[in-house]
């Protein structure tokens, strides 16, 4: 079964908090357990504030993210032992209209910034890579920016506990 | 974010309390750096991130940012009571060779 929702919010980082929380709402629905649901948190928490700050630092007028999700359980079952294991599956796009990045490589590097000043990490890409199953980021200078991340979601089947997240 | 400071033999404990991320870290820089500051004198200062509820890459920034003006102070700097999702953060920045975790 298919669920999508679609979200569009200004690029201000008094919204990080909204957008990562609003995400990890959706991905409720999907039974994740606390690290799941704390991976999908930080990794969108990377991608919106990549927007917040480098997107429209040269033109901050009509400074937008989109943000799309999708979650699909998957029919697909891999046996461990004698417990029967699905896969429930959520796709986050995070996206911007803002100036682009030059050097996609350089750019995904661990601790590389091009604000070293400002005391930022360089680190958010290489969360995103590893909080993450699956990480794609294009970009093209001036249009914009397009991060595309999946995360798996265990399910258990059989009434065996994983620890729950109190929604 | 809360920073909230109390100083006990001689050991400064700074604890951190709440969301950190690009939002909320200019103001938790100020007050950390306010308390840094007025620290004089104390053997060590001691980040406590028991209560933090939240924090992504802002935050290697931020305690990197804290550790270089304690040192300039001459105050070594740790860290204590990591969440484990946060830990997760902190381990993969390596930054434990430079702020140790007591």
């Amino acid at each position: 079964m298919e669920n999508y929702m679609k979200m569009e919010i200004a690029a201000r980082s008094e919204n990080e908090s909204f957008a990562r929380s609003a995400v990890a709402a959706f991905a409720l629905t999907l039974n994740p357990s606390l690290t799941e649901l704390s991976d999908i948190k930080t990794a969108v928490s990377e991608a919106v504030t990549n927007c917040v700050v480098h997107a429209y630092r040269d033109n901050e007028e009509n400074a937008k993210i989109l943000i799309e999700c999708k979650t699909e359980t998957l029919p697909v079952q891999a046996h461990r032992g004698d417990r029967c294991e699905k896969y429930g599956v959520i796709h986050i796009t995070v996206a911007d209209l803002g100036c682009g990045i030059e050097d996609i490589d350089k750019a995904t590097t661990p601790f590389f910034t091009t604000l070293q000043d400002d005391e930022r990490s360089g680190m958010g890409f290489t969360i995103m890579q590893t909080f993450m199953d699956e990480f794609s980021v294009e970009s093209e200078k001036g249009k914009g920016t397009r991060v595309r991340m999946t995360k798996k979601i265990k399910a258990t089947e059989n009434g065996e506990v994983k620890e729950r997240v109190n929604a | 974010m809360q920073v909230n400071a109390k100083r006990e033999n001689n050991i400064l404990y700074i604890r951190l309390c709440g969301e950190l991320d690009e939002h909320s870290a200019a103001q938790a820089r100020h007050s950390a750096d306010t308390l840094a500051e007025s620290s004089a004198l104390v053997e060590r200062a001691v980040f406590d991130l028991g209560e933090v509820s939240f924090m992504d890459s802002t935050g290697i920034g931020f305690l990197i940012g804290r550790y270089k003006k304690f040192r300039r102070l001459g105050v070594p700097v740790y860290i204590t009571n990591t969440p484990p999702t946060t830990d997760k953060i902190l381990m993969m920045s390596g930054i434990y060779s430079l702020i140790p975790k007591i």
